[in-house]
């Protein structure tokens, strides 16, 4: 018991010295990019972690659960200071290159597949999205008119 | 000479893409601004060069990795993958407001849900009208209609022929692509403005390809927030198709 006290007072120590004299937060942008890989492979263990209890072969959310969990990061680093402006460079680089690696994800589409899966998957294709787009036409039209004014505790004039 | 730079070609695919990917969004800048007059985005023209340059590659090779199965192209395959797309997406949360997301978020969900039941529905309606009438292949073309992930991996489930997998990975690639293109132009029709409403595309628009190049070619602010609903769409159709679709589509034939 006497062990265990001391083990934790001089943890407690250890954090107040901790809090008290923050080490200066060092930044760097690989810390950001790191920062950044944790999440997304936190993320995706979680998304299979997930798809093996649901019972289906593949990941389910995973790369939704690192958005989520990268947000959280941002704003507890914020709130506590330890993420700088510079090691946030290093996710925002990243989150640049998006067009571009889109751009190159369209480079590999098989499109050759697509036009020659014939009649068929182009009838069921149009058709799926035209219907969602008229959804979401619909969903989106009665967002906004229903709440004009979004905060619900904003004052109408 | 030419073994010398396919060597140098492929030892370094990714860094050769950087540039290559750097040149198409150079050239779709100045079509955007000089004849369109700045009225389609960049972004847009060089997701549809991309589209084009996958076709042509695709027509080449014979492979079914578009551009990237041609040699000198190979690094397109790494940069536009699954794993750097999906680094980028998740660094685009950074730029997510925490609020919005929450406050849009129950509509997310009944977005995905929407997005993975009509699709369906209509991928077997239209399997119905072209003479299908057995279960599996049912289920497996309206999966396809989800995305072209949940087609096969469906299909694989069930027991589904090779030539039904094939029309269902058709059907979902082709879907993603329209999406790709057609967002940008009806953008204005889905008032595809807010967070909310990006979120609402992302559950009902499906694939994670088509929402984010659709979504990179409308308004890059919005990527987040469609992706960030987007990316479940898969695991939810994964989840959905094999299972209880397919058992009501079962009980129906």
């Amino acid at each position: 018991m006497a062990a265990r006290d001391l083990y934790a007072s001089r943890s407690a120590r250890f954090i107040r010295a901790f809090a008290s004299h923050p080490p200066t937060p060092i930044s760097m942008t690989i810390y950001g990019t790191a920062l950044l890989a944790a999440c997304h492979i936190l993320g995706i263990f979680l998304g299979e972690l997930l798809g093996r209890a649901l019972g289906v072969k593949t990941n389910v959310g995973g790369v939704g659960i690192a958005m989520l969990l990268l947000i959280a990061a941002r704003y507890h680093g914020h709130a506590r200071g330890w993420l700088a402006a510079k090691s946030e460079d290093g996710v925002n680089y990243w989150a640049a290159l998006y067009i571009p690696v889109v751009i190159a994800m369209a480079m590999q589409q098989n499109v050759v597949k697509a036009i020659s899966g014939g009649p068929m998957a182009l009838l069921a294709a149009v058709l799926t999205v035209a219907a969602c787009t008229f959804c979401i036409a619909v969903i989106n039209r009665r967002e906004v008119i229903g709440s004009g004014d979004e905060s619900p505790n904003a004052t109408r004039s | 000479m030419d073994t010398l730079l396919q060597k140098i070609a492929t030892d370094n695919g990714l860094i050769l893409s950087f540039a290559v990917i750097g040149l198409v969004v150079l050239c779709s800048g100045y079509i955007s601004r000089w004849l369109t007059m700045g009225r389609i985005q960049g972004s847009a023209i060089a997701i549809l060069i991309g589209l084009a340059l996958a076709y042509v590659g695709g027509r080449m090779t014979g492979g079914s990795k578009g551009l990237a199965d041609v040699t000198y192209f190979s690094g397109i395959a790494l940069m536009g993958g699954n794993m750097l797309r999906d680094f980028a997406i998740v660094a685009t949360a950074f730029e997510v407001h925490p609020a919005e997301a929450k406050r849009a978020g129950g509509i997310g969900a009944i977005a995905l849900m929407i997005g993975t039941v009509l699709p369906f529905v209509i991928g077997v309606s239209v399997a119905w009208a072209f003479g299908y009438r057995d279960a599996v292949s049912l289920t497996t073309i309206g999966a396809g209609a989800i995305t072209y992930i949940v087609g096969p991996v469906t299909g694989t489930a069930i027991g589904a022929t090779p030539e039904v997998i094939t029309l269902s990975i058709a059907a979902g690639v082709f879907k993603a692509i329209l999406v790709m293109v057609t967002t940008p132009m009806l953008a204005d029709f889905m008032r595809l403005k807010t967070p909310r409403s990006a979120m609402v595309f992302g559950g009902l628009a499906g694939t994670v390809s088509g929402v984010s190049a659709g979504l990179a070619a409308t308004d890059r602010k919005l990527v987040p927030y469609g992706a960030l609903v987007a990316t479940f769409h898969t695991g939810i159709g994964c989840l959905l198709a094999p299972s209880l679709l397919y058992f009501v589509v079962r009980a129906l034939v």
